[in-house]
């Protein structure tokens, strides 16, 4: 619209825009929306999926951790550990069939988990298109960056893992369910840097953890302003207790303390 | 003939309201107004300019009663209009406390807090209506300050002395505010009200003698466009932004309310401003707007200057018999909590005698040592914690442990455009509500007062006077190329091309400046007969060099700020030139208009209520022609007139 | 003072926009940020420039319009300040500072350091309301309300608007201003009624609208000048769990 033109041409055509009084629906300045299609899942919905995957991931940590501890009470326990696991239930589901319930229901999980954090990743990217000239300096936008690139490490440490001690195939013994050899020559001290790499490893989940264990009491409505120190207290707590428990046996086992 | 040179016209009478006891007048004239058929209201076209406190609250009930309403703002939400900034409370004779108080209490304080300069009807309807609209907003969810019982609290405020005001911490405007925003967004959502945000009003169009549109200029892209509906409510706030410096949001103007005097409807008491006396000391040149310290503060604050001319030692040096509690020691009864008007002319007298403190002189303590000494510190911070850390952050002063520097500022209206009753203008169609018209506060309104106004003139008032006009008028449809509609329209086109076509060498900002310091210096706290015709001299100079030589870059195409801006000033220009007439002819003392030569022996505002109670209405005849004054008598049957006095 | 300002010049919404460099030399330390940004486009009106666009009314801290990223962070280093409130003082001497407009797909750049916050009003109109017709209120104490659900919902309800939870938000979420809203409106008695359609209907907005989903950092809280508490979105997340139990979640 050029208002310049004062004559009666260009108020001709201001008026062609106007609104009628009777009738006629106005044409409020409320922008329309962008012809975005609606999210199939509400955002906060994918936060669910994340924390309550996330706490069967995390329950499924404890009783692993408690099992590799196994290892200290020497070769015939940890590798009777690993047989008896895969005899559980199994007059109804056969040998190993737990094992597989456990391996489905913690697939699905990850799966589940890392969809949603996929997900909100790329909504995030769309929500701020233009970046900060100055990058964003305010407390707190690191945790994001933890938790994406910390979860993208974990993934492939998992993912490692499970070539390395539970398929075998890049363990240097890697015999099935021969646990306490595997262990052994896995973190032997002249492999020490599969043990850095553990250790590296463990701590991107240690952090992972300290947010996302409290990040989920705030999903699911239960942090609140008076609860959110000791909560996250709980959070650093017990995921230094757990990482730490995992961390003792290659530590232990590269420095031939058993 | 020069300006001063008015003409009196004939009387101006309010025709709405009823005669008879005032207790039912509102009642009965409810009863009165003709009503709209439900089935016709969707038909029916009602423009609401603004969308603070009147403007969203008249928008969102007019919706809610089926209207089709368009809402105008010029922010980018309704939601920043600027009573958001109202900090202390909203007064409501509720009686909560059982201090004695009433609806007719709430009336006879306000009527006389207004020095007798208001109408009597509408302020008595103004405290019935305030009971409703503490209900309503409790129903709306603003969360108003409890006692532990879970019952709304009060406190007194602004040298009342009953507990009748509710507030939200220093927050109650904002509070206010978001109440009528949500119900105005509820509205939006239901379709009955079109939000047109970022648009400025600049034209009212008038057909037939009746206001039927406006002429809005979106602000981003420039288009000018016109709406046409059967009714136009002017919601647009106060002018104190005549003075530049003052409390008022920066954005806050007169345009809508001149561009409606312009085409007939009279303005009424335009001198009459409130200076509102706690607010923070001007720092310096590039001071672009003065902020408010919530009245409350003068509860346990203690205003004082030292004894001692040129005293500029460290005010936590100065010993207590060295210390001058002027309010204290002029108006014992009252002491720190008189009224506004004289707390800041109290304040400006003992700075006018260089007693005054800080860089510049023009500053007072308020001082809480006393109060920190006595409740503690905990209680203290409970109380003011938000208040003495704004403060802190605008002077780099900790309030706690330096007495506070205050000083008077612009920070209200009460004149405006004369409505009757039904808060009709003298054109016919035209409604104004708030700040923006002239009718509840007299010579002075009282602290909690305005959003108690705004609320009932745009919740419970002019949601049910308006449909008696619509109910009773013929209104046939307006041709969008009507001339009235071609020539509004072309007034505002050529009205932006000669702007942007001077091309000068200063600025917008530096000529409101300069009107400011004018208006500030004679039509200030303090007016005389000398300054007031100087400043009628130096104003219509300073608007020809305005119109002459200033700058304004970019075009009318775009965001430009600085237009909207040079619109604004531009009729500034011409507003505080009819301030000053009215200070000039009004030679009395009343309310926030103070002048000189009419004050009693000790220096008191000396009222004339023989020759001068009536409130003034001009009617404008033509940029710089001397404008023609319509008196309407004000009768106070009552509230007897009598001189204040908070000795 | 002299302080050097490197500042998003965009001239329209299709705009791509640029960083300018200016310096004001004669800078106050008693200036408020957006003084110093009036002095600067003085000098650049006399010299025939374009002026610096920016958002502000109030400009003493409430109507939240002003609305830059100052040195990366909204409304700039102070805690719990509006850029209108955040002094030059804050600032040394020779300072550099960059000052940028609030980013977020959601909220489009207009022009310089206005961007369009329409979205906020959508989110409001879905739901951010009690619906009471003006005249149908009960006497205002028939529902006593306990003065802890009144004060922490005095302490949502403090939210101005403003944006800048979205602007430090990594994810670009306006979920600090949804919960504010959801947990003002729902530790009233009065807000009941609605509780559970309203956290739905608001959520959809949101989401709507393009902005992005919480992932609980916290930066919200932290860059918010009102000091809105994070636990509103952990109200948020339970209002939207129970009302998705109760089965109020609207077919898409």
């Amino acid at each position: 619209m050029h208002w310049t033109a004062a004559d009666l041409s260009s108020a001709l055509r201001v008026v062609a825009t106007q609104v009628s009084t009777k009738g006629a629906a106005g044409k409020p300045s409320t922008p329309k929306p962008p012809a975005a299609r609606r999210p199939l899942l509400p955002a906060v919905l994918l936060k669910f999926v994340i924390a309550a995957s996330s706490v069967l991931l995390v329950l499924y940590l404890v009783v692993h951790m408690l099992g590799n501890l196994q290892i200290f009470f020497g070769p015939e326990n940890i590798d009777g550990y690993a047989v008896w696991i895969r005899t559980i239930l199994a007059p109804l589901l056969g040998n190993e069939g737990f094992v597989w319930v456990i391996r489905i229901v913690l697939t699905l999980a990850v799966v589940g988990h890392i969809w949603a954090a996929t997900l909100l990743a790329l909504r995030a990217k769309k929500a701020r298109p233009v970046k900060y000239a100055a990058g964003n300096k305010v407390k707190g936008s690191y945790t994001t960056r933890t938790m994406r690139w910390g979860g993208v490490i974990v993934l492939l440490f998992i993912i490692y893992h499970i070539l390395d001690l539970t398929t075998g195939t890049l363990n240097p013994n890697g015999e099935h369910l021969a646990v306490w050899d595997n262990v052994h020559a896995d973190f032997a001290p002249d492999r020490w840097y599969v043990t850095i790499w553990y250790v590296v490893a463990l701590l991107a989940i240690f952090f992972h953890l300290r947010h996302g264990l409290w990040s989920a009491t705030q999903t699911f409505g239960w942090s609140s302003n008076r609860r959110e120190p000791i909560l996250k207290a709980i959070a650093t707590a017990f995921s230094g207790l757990l990482v730490l428990g995992f961390l003792i046996v290659p530590i232990s086992v590269t420095f031939g303390w058993i | 003939m020069s300006f001063s040179d008015y003409t009196v016209g004939a009387p101006v009478v309010d025709k709405a309201a009823p005669d008879g006891p005032i207790e039912t007048r509102w009642e009965r004239r409810k009863f009165g107004v003709k009503l709209v058929n439900p089935a016709n209201k969707r038909k029916v076209k009602i423009i609401v300019v603004g969308t603070g406190l009147a403007g969203g609250a008249a928008a969102a009930t007019l919706g809610e009663a089926g209207y089709h309403v368009s809402s105008f703002c010029y922010q980018d939400s309704p939601r920043r209009a600027h009573s958001i900034a109202a900090q202390g409370g909203i007064n409501a004779a509720k009686n909560y406390r059982n201090d004695g108080d009433s609806v007719y209490r709430l009336f006879y304080d306000t009527v006389k807090g207004g020095d007798f300069r208001a109408r009597e009807s509408n302020v008595h309807r103004l405290a019935e209506v305030s009971r409703q609209i503490i209900d309503q907003c409790v129903a709306q969810g603003v969360p108003f300050a409890r006692e532990y019982g879970g019952l709304l609290d009060t406190r007194s405020f602004g040298g009342v002395q009953v507990s009748r005001t509710f507030y939200a911490r220093g927050q109650t405007g904002q509070q206010l505010l978001l109440g009528a925003y949500q119900a105005l967004e509820r509205q939006i959502h239901a379709g009955t009200v079109d939000m047109y945000q970022r648009h400025e009003m600049l034209e009212l169009i008038i057909v037939e003698g009746k206001a039927r549109g406006i002429v809005a200029r979106d602000m981003v892209t420039g288009e000018i466009s016109t709406h046409l509906a059967d009714a136009v409510v002017l919601a647009t706030g106060g002018y104190g932004n005549v003075f530049y410096l003052s409390t008022n949001a920066k954005g806050c103007n007169v345009t809508a309310n001149w561009r409606a005097h312009r085409k007939g409807a009279l303005f009424a008491n335009p001198c009459f401003t409130q200076i509102h006396p706690t607010c923070i000391p001007v720092s310096g040149d590039h001071q672009s707007k003065l902020t408010l310290m919530s009245e409350s503060l003068r509860n346990d604050g203690r205003v004082w200057v030292p004894k001692r001319l040129g005293d500029d030692r460290n005010p936590n040096q100065i010993p207590e018999d060295e210390r001058d509690y002027f309010l204290e020691r002029k108006y014992p009864s009252f002491g720190n909590l008189v009224p506004r008007d004289i707390a800041s002319r109290a304040a400006k007298e003992v700075c006018d005698e260089e007693r005054g403190v800080g860089p510049t002189g023009l500053g007072v303590y308020l001082d809480f040592a006393d109060a920190i000494a006595r409740l503690g510190r905990p209680a203290v911070e409970a109380k003011y914690g938000n208040l003495f850390e704004m403060y802190e952050r605008i002077t780099g002063e900790n309030p706690y442990d330096v007495p506070m520097r205050i000083f008077p500022a612009v920070h209200y209206t009460m004149g405006g455009l004369w409505v009757d009753y039904d808060l009709q203008s003298t054109i016919p169609g035209m409604y104004v509500a708030g700040e923006a018209n002239f009718s509840d506060h007299g010579a002075n309104r009282l602290g909690a007062s305005a959003l108690m106004q705004g609320l009932s003139d745009g919740y419970f008032v002019l949601p049910v006077t308006i449909g008696d006009y619509l109910a009773s008028n013929k209104l046939p449809e307006v041709a969008p190329d009507a001339p009235e509609v071609l020539e509004a329209v072309n007034s505002v086109n050529e009205r932006i091309d000669t702007l942007l076509s001077i091309n000068g060498t200063r600025t917008v900002d530096s000529f409101h400046r300069e009107l400011g310091q004018i208006m500030w210096d004679y039509c200030g706290m303090e007016r005389t007969e000398e300054g007031l015709r100087k400043a009628l001299d130096l104003i219509p100079e300073l608007r020809r060099e305005f119109w002459n030589n200033v700058k304004i870059p970019g075009t009318g195409a775009e965001l430009n700020q600085s237009l909207e801006k040079a619109g604004r000033v531009a009729d500034f220009l011409e507003l505080g030139e009819l301030m000053c007439l009215d200070a000039l002819h009004r030679r009395e003392s009343c309310g926030g208009h103070f002048r000189a030569e009419s004050q009693t022996e000790d220096g008191e505002a000396a009222r004339d209520d023989e020759n001068f109670a009536y409130a003034a209405a001009w009617e404008y005849t033509g940029r710089g022609e001397s404008p023609v004054l319509h008196k309407e008598e004000l009768n106070f049957e009552y509230v007897h007139p009598t001189q204040r006095s908070y000795k | 003072m002299r302080l050097n300002l490197r500042v998003w010049r965009q001239k329209d919404l299709a705009d791509k926009g640029r960083m300018v460099d200016y310096s004001v030399e004669d800078a106050s330390e008693d200036m408020s940020f957006l003084e110093l940004i009036d002095v600067l486009n003085e000098k650049l009106i006399l010299q025939g420039e374009d002026p610096v666009a920016f958002d502000h009314d109030c400009r003493e801290g409430i109507c939240g319009a002003c609305s830059m990223v100052i040195d990366g962070q909204p409304h700039g280093p102070q805690k719990a300040t509006t850029t209108c409130q955040l002094h030059v003082r804050q600032f040394s001497d020779g300072d550099t500072i960059t000052v940028e407009p609030f980013r977020a797909g959601a909220f489009p750049v207009i022009k310089d350091l206005v961007v369009d916050r329409n979205a906020f009003d959508k989110i409001i109109q879905a739901g951010g309301y009690i619906s009471a017709n003006t005249g149908s209120a009960p006497e205002a104490h028939s529902t006593p309300v306990p003065k802890a659900a009144a004060d922490r919902s005095f302490a949502a309800a403090n939210c101005i608007g403003c944006g800048a939870c979205v602007a430090a938000c990594p994810n670009g979420s306006a979920s600090l201003f949804l919960g504010a809203k959801l947990t003002h409106l729902g530790e009233m008695p009065q807000g009941q009624p609605e509780r559970y359609d309203r956290v739905v209907n608001m959520v959809e907005t949101h989401d709507d609208a393009g902005f992005g989903g919480c992932t609980n950092t916290g930066a919200c809280a932290t860059a918010c000048p009102k000091e809105i508490p994070l636990d509103v979105i952990s109200q948020l997340n339970k209002d939207y769990l129970a009302a998705t139990v109760r089965g109020k979640r609207r077919k898409a």
